[in-house]
C-alpha cells in the first residue's frame, strides 16, 4: 500500500467550479446569492417605479393622523378623533385578548376531549371522535360564521328586553353583557397620557401576588421542616388565609360591588360588554383548535409504551401516581411542542376576525386604515411585522421548552 | 383405599356449562363498555340523554322539511313546513357549484372536473394504466383552457414551448458538447433549455396565439374570472395549491437541510416568514400589493394571484413537514448512500426522499386538508367562494334569516373532501408500510 496515486498535476481548470466538490458548493452559493439579489432588486425597482407613477411615497406619518373611525370593542380609551396608530394598538390588543382567551379554553377542551377519546366508555369515545372529525374536516371560518349566525339569529334583540327584568347576565343578539366590577370608594386612575391605569386594579394585583408569594414561602418552610424532622406541620389553612383574607379586606375597603347592565333607550348601558363577534370567534376557535389538541393529547398518551405503566405498577405505584410521575412527564414531552404550535395557529387564525367584523389588528390596520389612507405597502408591512413578532416569540418559547425537556442522550 | 371410604367418584366427564347470562353477548358488551363502574354508568346515561336530545331535535327538523314550496323564499318554506328549508339549496344549487359561470357553459368545468379525476387516477393508484400520465402532464393547460376559455392556440403554444425546451434538453447534448466542449456542455444545455422555455413563454406565445387565431378561430367562449365562484373556485385554488406546493416544499426542505450557507439561509428565511404570518395577510398582498412589485402595466388575474400566494403559503408548511421526515431518517442511510458512491441528487432521489416522504405522508395530507379548508379565506378579498355566496344569499330579502341549511350544505361538502383525503392517506400508509409489525 505504499504506492498512492499521484495528485493531479494540472493546475486549476474552470470546469472544476462545477465538477469538483471542493468548489462546487461555493459556485452554487454565489449563483444563488446573485439570483436572489437580482430578484429582490427587480421587485424593489418595480415597486419604486409603480409608487412614483401613482404619486405615492413610502412613509409612516399616517399613523399620527386622525383616524376618523370607531373601534367597536376596545380595552383602552379610544375615539374616532384618535390616531391611526392608536387604532392599530386597539386592534393588536384585541387580537392578543382573543388569542389568549382562545388558547386557554382550547387547552381545556382539547385535553378533556383527548383523554375522553381514550376512555373505556364506548359512547364517550365515539362522541369525541365525532367531535374531533367534524371540527378537523370543516373550515374554521365556516365554524366562526356559524356561531356568529346562531347568536345573531336566535337570541333576542336588545329592544325585546323592554319591560323584562334582566339579571346579572344578559344575552342579546348583538353581544353579551356580564357584570362589571365597580369600586364605590375608588382610588382613581393613574393617567399616563397614552393609557389610564386603575389604581384599584393595581392594588388588587399587588395583594394577590404578595399573598401568593408568602404562601409559597410558607409551603417551602413546611417542606424544609418535613425534610429535617419527618413531621409536616399543617399549613394549608395558613396558606389559603394569607392569599384570601387580605384580598377580601381590600375589596371591602374599596367598596367592591358588581354593576349590572340596564336597558336605557335602545341599548343596554353598563356591565361588561362582549360583542357577538368576539363570542363567535372565541367559541369557534376554541372548539376548532381544541379538536386538534385532542388528537395531540391522544397521540402523546398512546406514544408511551404500555411497559412504562406495567413497570410502574410492578414498583408498587398507585394508578394516580403512575399517571402523574411516569406517564404524564413523558407524554408532555410529545404533547407540549405540538400544543404550542397549535397556539400559534390559533393566534394566526384570529385574523379571520375581519370576516365577522371584530376589530382585531387585521380589521383596523389591514382593514379600515388601509382603505382610508390608501397606504397598502406600509399597513401590510406593519401587519406582517406584528404577526411575525408574535409567531417568533411563541416559537422561541417552544424552543426553550424543547431544549429543557430534551432527552439527555449519551 | 377401600371402595366404601370414597364418598363419590365421577365416572364421566361433566359437559361444560354455558357462561352466566351477564358475561356473554350484548349484556357483556354493555357491562364492559358502558357500565363498568358508577362513574362510567353516569357518563353513559348522560351521553345517551345527549344523543336522544340531539336526534329528537334534528330528525323532525329534517323530516318536516320543504324543498319546492310555491313561493321560493323563506316565507314560502315556513308556510309549508316548520322544519328545514332546503328550497334555498334547490334554488341556488348551481350557483353554489359554479358561481356566476354562464349556465350554457356548465359542461366545461364539469368536463375539467371529470378529466381531473381521470388524470389523478394514475398518480394516486398504481393499478391505473401508465399511459394516462400523459394526460396528467397536459392537464393543467387543458383545464385552464376549458374553464377560462379563449382560443385553443394559446394553450397549444404553451405546450409547444415546453416540448421545445424538452427537445433541446434531450437531443442537444452532442451539439453543445461539440460547440463548447465536454466540460461545460451539460450545464449550458440545462441553461439554454430553461432559457428557451422562458423566452418562448414571454415572447412567442402571444404572437403565435393571435396569428393562428386570426387564421383559424377555434376556441371556447372566454369567461372572466369575476364569474368564477362556488365550490368550483374552492377546487381550482385547492387543487392548484396542492399540486404545486409539494415540489416546491420538497425543494425548500432540501434547501433547509443543505450544508450550503446561502441556500440554507434563503430557505429558512422564506419558510419562517411565510409560517409567521396569517394567510389573510398574504391574500391582502395578492389583492392590493402584488401589482406594485410587477413591471408597470402588468395585469394579471386575481384568481391566479391568489393561487400563487396559497401555493407559497402551503409550500412553507410542506417544507417543514418533509424536513421532519428527512430528519427522522437514521444517519446510516446517508452514510450507506455515500458508501455506494451515489451523488447528492442520486442519494436524495433513490434513498432519502422515498423514505422521508413515506414517513411524512400523514402530515403531508394534513397540510393538504388545511390548504383546502383555507381556500374559504378568499372571501375576505371579495371572491365568491361558497361562504361568500352564502353571505350574498343571506343578504337577499327572500332568504333573510336562513343560515343552518346553507352552512350545513357547505360543511358537508368540505367534510366529504377532507375526510376522503384523510382516509386516502391511511390507505397509502398501509400500502407503503414495509416494516413487519
Amino acid at each position: 500500500m505504499s504506492v498512492t496515486a499521484a495528485p493531479p498535476s494540472e493546475g486549476f481548470r474552470l470546469s472544476q467550479l462545477i465538477y469538483d466538490t471542493r468548489y462546487r458548493g461555493m459556485t452554487i452559493q454565489i449563483v444563488a446569492l446573485f439570483a436572489l439579489m437580482l430578484a429582490v432588486g427587480w421587485l424593489v425597482s418595480n415597486a419604486i417605479a409603480n409608487l412614483e407613477a401613482l404619486g405615492k411615497d413610502f412613509n409612516f406619518s399616517f399613523l399620527f393622523a386622525t383616524s376618523g373611525y370607531d373601534v367597536n370593542q376596545r380595552l383602552l380609551e379610544y375615539s374616532s378623533q384618535s390616531t391611526h396608530g392608536r387604532a392599530a394598538v386597539m386592534g393588536i390588543l384585541n387580537t392578543l385578548v382573543l388569542a389568549a382567551a382562545g388558547c386557554i379554553t382550547a387547552t381545556v377542551i382539547g385535553v378533556l376531549a383527548g383523554v375522553a377519546r381514550l376512555s373505556k366508555n364506548w359512547l364517550i369515545a365515539r362522541l369525541m371522535t365525532i367531535y374531533v372529525e367534524a371540527f378537523r374536516n370543516v373550515p374554521t371560518l365556516l365554524w366562526i360564521i356559524i356561531v356568529v349566525a346562531i347568536v345573531n339569529e336566535t337570541l333576542p334583540a336588545p329592544r325585546d328586553f323592554r319591560g323584562v327584568e334582566t339579571g346579572a347576565f344578559v344575552f342579546t343578539n348583538r353581544g353579551f353583557y356580564l357584570p362589571e366590577p365597580l369600586f364605590s370608594r375608588s382610588l382613581g386612575d393613574i393617567d399616563l397620557t397614552l393609557l389610564k391605569i386603575s389604581i384599584d386594579l393595581l392594588a388588587v394585583l399587588a395583594v394577590v401576588f404578595a399573598g401568593l408569594y408568602v404562601s409559597k414561602r410558607i409551603g417551602s418552610w413546611a417542606d424544609a421542616k418535613q425534610a429535617a424532622t419527618g413531621d409536616r406541620p399543617t399549613v394549608v389553612w395558613y396558606r389559603l388565609g394569607i392569599v384570601f383574607v387580605p384580598l377580601i379586606i381590600l375589596l371591602v375597603a374599596l367598596g367592591f360591588h358588581l354593576g349590572y347592565a340596564e336597558l336605557k333607550g335602545f341599548n343596554f348601558k353598563g356591565g361588561t360588554f362582549i360583542r357577538e363577534s368576539f363570542v363567535g370567534l372565541w367559541i369557534a376557535l376554541s372548539l376548532y383548535t381544541g379538536a386538534f389538541i385532542a388528537e395531540n393529547v391522544r397521540a402523546g398518551i398512546q406514544a408511551i409504551s404500555k411497559g412504562q405503566t406495567e413497570a410502574a405498577y410492578a414498583l408498587g405505584l398507585q394508578p394516580g401516581r403512575t399517571m402523574s410521575l411516569v406517564i404524564l412527564p413523558q407524554a408532555l414531552r410529545v404533547i407540549v411542542p405540538v400544543m404550542i404550535s397549535q397556539y400559534l395557529n390559533l393566534t394566526k387564525n384570529t385574523s379571520l376576525a375581519i370576516a365577522v367584523g371584530y376589530m382585531d389588528a387585521t380589521g383596523t390596520l389591514g382593514g379600515i386604515t388601509l382603505n382610508q389612507t390608501g397606504r397598502e405597502m406600509e399597513t401590510i408591512l406593519l401587519l406582517m411585522a406584528f404577526y411575525l413578532v408574535v409567531s417568533l416569540s411563541i416559537s422561541a418559547v417552544m424552543n426553550i421548552y424543547n431544549e429543557r425537556t430534551k432527552l439527555k442522550e449519551r | 383405599m377401600a371402595a366404601d371410604s370414597v364418598a363419590f367418584v365421577a365416572t364421566k366427564e361433566i359437559p361444560p356449562s354455558p357462561p352466566p347470562a351477564n358475561s356473554v353477548g350484548p349484556v357483556k358488551w354493555l357491562r364492559e363498555n358502558l357500565f363498568s363502574g358508577p362513574v362510567n354508568s353516569i357518563l353513559s346515561v348522560i351521553c345517551v340523554g345527549f344523543i336522544v336530545w340531539m336526534l329528537a331535535s334534528i330528525i323532525p327538523w329534517f323530516l318536516d322539511s320543504s324543498w319546492t314550496p310555491e313561493e321560493m323564499s323563506l316565507k314560502g318554506c315556513r308556510a309549508e313546513a316548520s322544519g328545514a328549508c332546503f328550497a334555498v339549496i334547490v334554488e341556488r344549487f348551481w350557483q353554489f357549484i359554479f358561481g356566476f359561470y354562464p349556465s350554457d357553459q356548465y359542461w366545461r368545468p364539469t368536463l375539467a372536473f371529470v378529466l381531473l379525476l381521470v388524470s389523478i387516477w394514475p398518480v394516486l393508484f398504481s393499478s391505473a394504466p401508465r399511459k394516462l400520465l400523459m394526460l396528467t402532464a397536459v392537464y393543467p393547460v387543458l383545464a385552464f383552457w376549458l374553464i377560462w376559455g379563449g382560443t385553443i392556440w394559446g394553450p397549444i403554444a404553451v405546450v409547444a414551448g415546453v416540448v421545445v425546451g424538452a427537445m433541446i434538453f434531450m437531443k442537444g447534448e452532442d451539439v453543445f458538447n461539440s460547440l463548447i466542449g465536454d466540460a461545460f456542455g451539460p450545464i449550458v444545455k440545462i441553461v439554454v433549455s430553461v432559457l428557451a422555455v422562458v423566452l418562448w413563454m414571454m415572447l412567442l406565445v402571444v404572437p403565435i396565439d393571435s396569428a393562428l387565431s386570426s387564421v383559424l378561430d377555434i376556441g371556447l367562449e372566454p369567461v372572466e374570472s369575476a364569474k368564477l365562484g362556488g365550490f368550483m373556485l374552492s377546487l381550482i385554488i385547492g387543487v392548484t395549491g396542492i399540486a404545486a406546493s409539494l415540489p416546491i416544499g420538497v425543494a425548500l426542505a432540501l434547501g433547509r437541510q443543505s450544508k450550503l450557507f446561502v441556500v440554507k439561509t434563503i430557505s429558512v428565511g422564506f419558510i419562517e416568514f411565510i409560517r409567521g404570518v396569517p394567510l389573510i395577510t398574504l391574500l391582502f398582498v395578492a389583492h392590493v400589493l402584488l401589482n406594485y412589485f410587477l413591471p408597470p402595466g402588468t395585469e394579471f388575474d386575481i384568481i391566479l394571484r391568489v393561487c400563487i400566494m396559497v401555493t407559497l403559503f402551503a409550500s412553507a408548511y410542506m417544507a417543514e413537514v418533509i424536513r421532519g421526515g428527512i430528519a427522522a431518517l437514521p444517519k446510516g442511510q446517508y452514510e450507506a448512500a455515500d458508501a455506494m458512491g451515489l451523488t447528492y441528487w442520486q442519494a436524495q432521489r433513490l434513498i432519502i426522499l422515498p423514505q422521508a416522504l413515506k414517513i411524512s405522508i400523514p402530515n403531508i395530507v394534513s397540510t393538504f386538508i388545511g390548504l383546502f379548508k383555507d381556500t374559504t379565506l378568499v372571501i375576505v378579498i371579495g371572491l365568491l367562494d361558497p361562504l361568500g355566496l352564502a353571505g350574498t344569499t343571506r343578504a337577499n330579502a327572500e332568504w333573510n334569516g336562513i343560515f343552518t341549511e346553507l352552512y350545513l350544505f357547505i360543511a358537508v361538502f368540505f367534510f366529504i373532501f377532507c375526510f376522503g383525503m384523510s382516509r386516502y392517506s391511511m390507505y397509502l400508509e398501509r400500502k407503503l408500510a414495509t416494516d413487519h409489525r
